[in-house]
């Protein structure tokens, strides 16, 4: 629908022209571009002519912004005069790894006064990987009277007090969800704030919260939104306190247990059964902690429609899954620990033929003496069974090169392919040979590739194969690989679409990093940490682009010309100002 | 097999031209596709460059288990119940001045468990009763052990360090976010505490004396990639030595197959019975002990990982219960 109105839209630019704008008023312009959702999209829109970007900007109400450091509050405001819905990234990715220092910047605030003035209407704050304060959720929840969306996810620097201003002022919130954060959990009773009046919750999602939550507040607020769809419990929810919130939220769509382990008497049980299968409309589930076989059952009949299933936090055995995964005939993605092993995942090949996408957490990252985990037959089984996969994050000890060509050629519609061996620089256990072929295999036969994680013993090869093969690429992320500047100048030379490239502990070097000089302004950002880049050579990158902010990192006690952590990234917003003293703008 | 702790000829300078061998892993020209992954068959990691030599020539000497005698290091060792990061602080050495990194190298090992290391000492790894800071101490022994090679994991533990987190896996790797190695690990151990009611069908099997198999790990000295021993297998310290001897030399000679240049010779000899290593094993309490100290049976249910070191780095050592330099039959000589 969209594209066919562009088309029209497009081939009205002539006659727009020659009629002096006569026949295409504004309005209507803008009424037509405003259904365009996607970003990409209206940016491409906006480049078609003047007109167009005065109707693309004035129709836009939602505006996305991948780094916060490309552009400023001002510019986003002066650009978008309408906007009701921010999305915003912070931090390098790499930050959820620990590898970006903690004060390093990233702060919502500057952002929330320029939206208090320009956006006063504003609905809706998206913000991942941001810094956010107390005192910056309660100016956010005074501010906006129209507010009612906030999601934070893997983002730091609040506690439950800020979420409680939320809860006290938001008169008309319809989303709350916090996600992965570094939140400094106080506990207290930040669910009890919102008001006996409030009822238009539909999202509340506080899984991550690890202290006790007021039950009794909980149950009431559930008890009166009775649009609430998502629900998504932390692990001090019992079982018998989720049974009595589901009897009276039958129409969840989402549903994020509590603690999945509890002495449940049988009448109890099968309240809970009851309750569980008359979700009729549940397509999510997730929490489950310390899940087991005992009360699994209580949720195969809640299974039937489930398209999204999230046992991350369940360290299932094999066998358990199984059973479960027998009552999930629609799954399409699921998240597993890899304490199921290979023969979890020959059952899910078995049971789950419209599987989409897998991820497999390791339980134990750190213990080596575990001799078990998922193996590359795990892999193996799951595409044979699934051939729709095409998206997979995969966490193992030992791969092979023939394995993952087999997997590859079973599902050769991967977007996203992450594999991580987790013993740096691991080769082919079989042969002992680098797992270059794998990774070849990868971009050859996955056309669509838009995502790919590398790991293992990896020669420059592997990066020949990627420049030469991967035509979609838009993200990299390499670690503990190649041999030379020569890996790194192939993907730069090679990856038309590529956007964020990010490194790690890899032999490249000055050559490498300036062979992309003019690759990076049209790219995202690139990281690369622990490699053999020295100041001089950032200095000269930041020199010969102005629109590149050149940022290094240092430790204490490095090498001063070593470049230790390097973040480039493309800004019309100039170097930051905020930066702490261990980060340099170049 | 009865010889003295005198080394056997030999074996000794071939053993010892492990070192020079490991320097010319590094030295491997860049670029050079498949020639190199013969000789990289063993490593963890990519090459680096020439400076990675001193580095693997100074973690050489501190492959060793812990030094009661430096007293208890309890705060390099966070449990993630902390919710603090754990990670490590190595960073590559990559690119960095070889002379200054091989200061800093110098002092931040000595520093990294404890200011107050005599100048001899050995990197501690305290083995803490907790699980979490077991594996951490694992880890560092992981990471130590890698210092043979160039890359990545190990290198010198640097401020990150000194400020927070405890020797252990490399910062940030696996790519796992914190809250997620949180609850893993509390779920397994939540499970035996918490539900009472519940059979915690998930606990690890770590080291379990009854059950499948009692696997150790072990490490020796020169060699990067640890093994794994079944102790039920054995029923006597010989045939563990004998055992652990087959395996490394199987290890050793693999490794320097690899590099076997004219005229070498494969190593042949006995690598324990000759006196050359000795072994020597961390109980439960963190502890160094000689190998054989104690009955069989009261070492196998104590025992949590073994080592074969250099006999003659052993004096350096602070030794557990045992005495120094007090080899028993078992640790040096099989049947």
């Amino acid at each position: 629908m969209e594209s066919s109105e562009l088309k029209r839209s497009k081939d009205s630019v002539n006659s727009c022209e020659s009629a002096r704008r006569s026949s295409f008023p504004d309005e209507v312009l803008e009424r037509v571009l405003s259904l365009l959702k996607s970003h990409r999209d209206r940016s491409s829109v906006s480049l078609v002519c003047k007109d167009w970007y005065n109707a693309e900007r004035w129709s836009r109400t939602h505006v996305f912004i991948g780094n916060c450091y490309s552009v400023s509050p001002e510019i986003v405001a002066r650009r978008f005069p309408r906007i009701r819905s921010v999305t915003l990234k912070g931090k390098p990715r790499f930050s959820d790894f620990n590898l970006v220092p903690e004060n390093w910047g990233a702060d919502i605030h500057a952002w929330l006064v320029v939206f208090a003035a320009e956006y006063p209407f504003l609905e809706e704050l998206r913000l991942k990987r941001m810094a956010i304060s107390d005192e910056s959720l309660e100016f956010l929840a005074v501010s906006f009277p129209n507010f009612k969306a906030l999601s934070l996810l893997s983002c730091d620097g609040f506690s439950t007090n800020g979420l409680a201003a939320i809860a006290t002022h938001c008169k008309n919130l319809t989303e709350l969800d916090i996600q992965e954060n570094g939140i400094d959990d106080i506990g207290g009773s930040w669910l009890s704030c919102f008001p006996e009046s409030f009822t238009t919750l539909e999202v509340l999602n506080f899984a991550n919260l690890t202290s006790d939550i007021n039950f009794d507040a909980l149950e009431k607020l559930v008890g009166r939104c009775k649009s609430m769809r998502v629900l998504k419990l932390n692990r001090s929810v019992s079982l018998e306190q989720l049974q009595r919130l589901l009897v009276n939220a039958p129409q969840l769509a989402e549903l994020g247990t509590g603690l999945f382990s509890q002495e449940l008497t049988i009448r109890e049980y099968e309240e809970l059964e009851s309750a569980l299968s008359n979700c009729k409309n549940m397509h999510t589930l997730s929490g489950l902690w310390d899940a087991t076989g005992i009360y699994l059952p209580a949720l195969y009949l809640a299974c039937t429609h489930l398209t999204f299933l999230n046992l991350s936090y369940a360290a299932l055995q094999s066998v358990e899954l199984a059973k479960l995964l027998a009552h999930c005939p629609q799954l399409k993605r699921l998240w597993v620990l890899d304490t199921v092993e290979d023969k979890g995942l020959e059952a899910v090949g078995l049971n789950c033929p419209l599987l989409e996408e897998l991820r497999v957490f390791p339980a134990d990252p750190f213990d080596d003496e575990i001799v078990h985990g998922v193996t590359e037959a795990g892999f193996v089984a799951v595409s044979f069974g699934c051939p729709r996969l095409h998206y997979v994050l995969y966490f193992c000890r030992q791969m092979t090169n023939a394995a993952v060509a087999t997997i590859v050629q079973n599902c050769p519609d991967f977007t996203h392919f992450r594999l991580c061996i987790m013993n740096p620089g691991q080769p082919d256990y079989l042969t002992n040979e680098p797992m270059d072929e794998a990774f070849g295999a990868v971009v050859r036969t996955c056309t669509k590739l838009q995502r790919l994680s590398v790991s293992g013993l990896l020669t420059d090869l592997t990066f020949e194969y990627i420049g030469r093969y991967a035509k979609n690429l838009e993200t990299l992320s390499v670690a503990f690989a190649g041999r030379s500047d020569w890996g790194m100048q192939c993907v730069l030379g090679g990856c038309p679409k590529l956007r964020k490239l990010e490194i790690r502990d890899c032999p490249f070097g000055n050559a490498a990093l300036l062979s992309g000089l003019e690759k990076y302004e049209s790219m995202r950002s690139l990281w690369m940490s622990a490699c053999n880049v020295t100041m001089n050579g950032c200095r000269l990158l930041a020199r010969e682009m102005p629109w590149l902010n050149v940022e290094v990192m240092k430790e204490d006690g490095s090498d001063d010309s070593q470049a230790d952590k390097v973040y480039v990234y493309r800004s019309i917003a100039g170097p930051r100002r905020d930066a702490p003293p261990s980060v340099l703008t170049l | 097999m009865e010889k003295g702790c005198s080394k056997n000829v030999e074996s000794c300078p071939q053993l010892l031209d492990l070192i020079p061998q490991e320097r010319e892993w590094h030295h491997v020209k860049r670029g050079d596709g498949c020639s190199e992954e013969k000789k990289l068959e063993l490593r963890l990691g990519p090459p680096g460059e020439d400076n990675w030599r001193d580095e693997s020539l100074l973690s050489l000497g501190y492959l060793s288990s812990s030094m009661k005698g430096n007293g208890k290091q309890t705060h390099e060792f966070p449990c993630p119940e902390d919710h603090r990061p754990v990670g490590s602080v190595l960073s590559t050495p990559w690119g960095k001045n070889p002379h200054q990194q091989q200061t800093k190298t110098c002092s931040s090992f000595l520093q990294f468990p404890s200011t107050t290391a005599p100048p001899h000492s050995l990197p501690v790894m305290a083995k803490e009763s907790s699980q979490p800071c077991c594996n951490k101490a694992v880890d560092l022994q992981d990471s130590e052990r890698k210092a043979f090679k160039p890359p990545a994991n190990t290198a010198v533990p640097l401020n990150t360090s000194q400020k927070r987190t405890a020797p252990g896996p490399v910062v940030g790797w696996p790519p796992i976010r914190s809250i997620r190695k949180n609850l893993a690990s509390n779920s397994s151990s939540k499970q035996a505490s918490d539900s009472p009611s519940v059979d915690p069908p998930n606990e690890k099997p770590a080291a379990e004396p009854n059950g499948k198999g009692q696997f150790v790990k072990i490490n020796m000295d020169g060699v990067p990639i640890g093994r794994k021993v079944d102790l039920k297998a054995y029923d006597s310290y010989e045939k563990l030595s004998t055992a652990v001897d087959e395996l490394f030399r199987g290890l050793l000679a693999a490794q320097r197959d690899s590099n076997m240049k004219e005229g070498e010779k494969a190593i042949t000899s006995v690598l324990i019975g000759s006196g050359e290593y000795t072994l020597v094993y961390e109980d439960d309490e963190g502890d160094s002990m000689l190998v054989g100290d104690v009955p069989w049976h009261m070492f196998v249910s104590t025992v949590k990982r073994l080592r074969a070191l250099k006999s003659s780095e052993l004096p350096a050592l602070g030794l557990g219960s045992s005495k120094q330099g007090k080899m028993k039959p078992w640790n040096t000589l099989p049947p």
